[in-house]
């Protein structure tokens, strides 16, 4: 009757011991993504800061079409009305911003190419700056989901793997999403020189 | 399903990946030019420069010469090796890469984390379509890549600063050097013959080019110790700086 108690209390201890060891490493990683996600914002949301200024710059060197310029800007107001906050990073959630920001980088390339048709836009040298700040934020924010892609993909395999996928279900570890590397590129505005 | 096929892609994007970067240069050089493009003295001369630079600054600009950044944008591709090679410091971050395709005819500036407040994308655009440019339409090769790397230096210039700040404090380096040479008499004097041993000791220690150096990249690359290159002024190996993707590109 003791033995039989002495076993079920030292198998309960493991499994506690367990869990607890599971529970500190997928702490640890979990708060590894959320820093990520913070740089992917970050990058996101210097992209968006830009953007005012460009329209502005487009505004008052050209006399541009309008639709491309309001696409531009409420595609921007959207994309930045969708804010994740690091607990929110549901595969579900991170599609829907995701698919605000590729929407906003399509205008984006749109806005860019017609204002290849510009010579004076071309030549002016405020533009110019804003072209190649706009093409390095691309660049950092293609490094910062990367980042994050990666950091993910080790916390989800932790998360699934058994048998800590058990104390994963139990404790509140849920899957996050990934973003989309084909959807990506094909959606970055190309900037011509 | 789905994430299954997202993760083989990002696994085979890995492995893709770890075969068509060039392996970090060994001995540590700043200038490598995989494609051929600059004579043996232009090397030198580029090499002489920024290890001077490296020296006195600790910011650390490597020159990658290659015939094709395929199937890669030359800006993935360049910022890529800075993070493969750990260019810059770590904790710095202060590498760049100036990346030159001589097939694709593309040029791109890598800017580390720590440079892109020095030399933000605007500028490292600039250098490029200004400085570079104009000299690689005219095929000067060399020249052009020694005006990218003094307008580089130019925008640079104060934002770092070597570890051993001996140039700051001329006077008080001299009294810390006039210091330990009296010490150390002092000793020798005091120890007679037994002073030996520990003078051989620290001569080891001292002379050997020994760098320990360890490397964060990201990319799952490795670490190692390396000594010191050979004639003139030796490169000590890249410090393992981080890069986020700053920078800017352009064609000629």
């Amino acid at each position: 009757m003791s033995k039989v108690t002495l076993i079920i209390v030292a198998v309960a201890l493991l499994f506690g011991f367990y869990g607890c060891s599971t529970y500190n490493g997928l702490v640890g990683k979990d708060e590894t993504v959320k820093g990520k996600w913070a740089a992917v914002q970050t990058q996101y949301q210097r992209r968006g800061d830009l953007i005012p200024n460009l329209v502005n710059t487009v505004k008052g060197a050209a006399d541009f079409e309008k639709s491309t310029l309001t696409d531009v800007i409420e595609a921007r107001s959207k994309a930045s009305s969708i804010q994740l906050s690091a607990d929110q990073l549901t595969p579900e959630n991170i599609q829907k911003f995701q698919a605000a920001q590729s929407q906003l980088s399509g205008s984006l390339s749109r806005l860019l190419a017609v204002a290849e048709n510009y010579p004076v836009l071309k030549a002016n040298e405020n533009f110019r700056d804003l072209q190649a700040q706009l093409e390095g934020t691309e660049n950092r924010i293609a490094v910062a989901r990367n980042d994050f892609n990666e950091v993910v993909q080790g916390y989800n395999q932790s998360v699934r793997t058994f048998p800590a996928s058990i104390f994963a279900g139990m404790l509140g570890f849920a899957q996050k999403g990934y973003f989309e590397a084909s959807q990506a590129s094909q959606s970055a505005p190309a900037v011509k020189f | 399903m789905k994430k299954t096929l997202i993760l083989l892609f990002l696994l085979a994007a890995a492995f893709v990946r770890a075969q068509d970067f060039p392996a970090k240069p060994n001995p540590p050089r700043l200038v490598n030019d995989f494609a051929g493009a600059l004579n043996g003295t232009e090397i030198d001369a580029l090499e002489q420069k920024l290890r001077v630079y490296n020296d006195s600054t600790s910011s650390q600009i490597t020159v990658v010469i290659v015939k094709t950044t395929q199937p890669y944008p030359a800006s993935d591709y360049a910022f890529e090796i800075g993070r493969r090679w750990g260019v810059g410091q770590k904790g710095k971050n202060n590498g760049l890469v100036l990346l030159w395709a001589t097939d694709d005819r593309k040029l791109n500036i890598a800017t580390g984390y720590g440079l892109e407040g020095a030399i933000p994308d605007a500028i490292a655009k600039r250098i490029i379509s200004e400085e570079i440019v104009p000299e690689f339409k005219q095929k000067m090769y060399y020249r052009g890549l020694d005006r990218g790397i003094d307008a580089i230096v130019k925008y640079a210039k104060g934002e770092y600063k070597a570890e051993p700040k001996e140039k700051d404090f001329p006077a008080s380096s001299f009294f810390m050097t006039l210091l330990i040479i009296v010490i150390i008499f002092y000793f020798f004097n005091k120890m007679g013959g037994g002073g030996g041993g520990r003078g051989g000791n620290r001569s080891r220690n001292m002379g050997g080019g020994f760098f320990p150096y360890t490397t964060y990249t990201g990319w799952g690359s490795s670490s190692g110790n390396w000594g010191g290159g050979g004639g003139g002024s030796s490169f000590g190996g890249f410090g393992g700086g981080s890069f986020g993707g700053g920078g800017a590109g352009g064609d000629y």
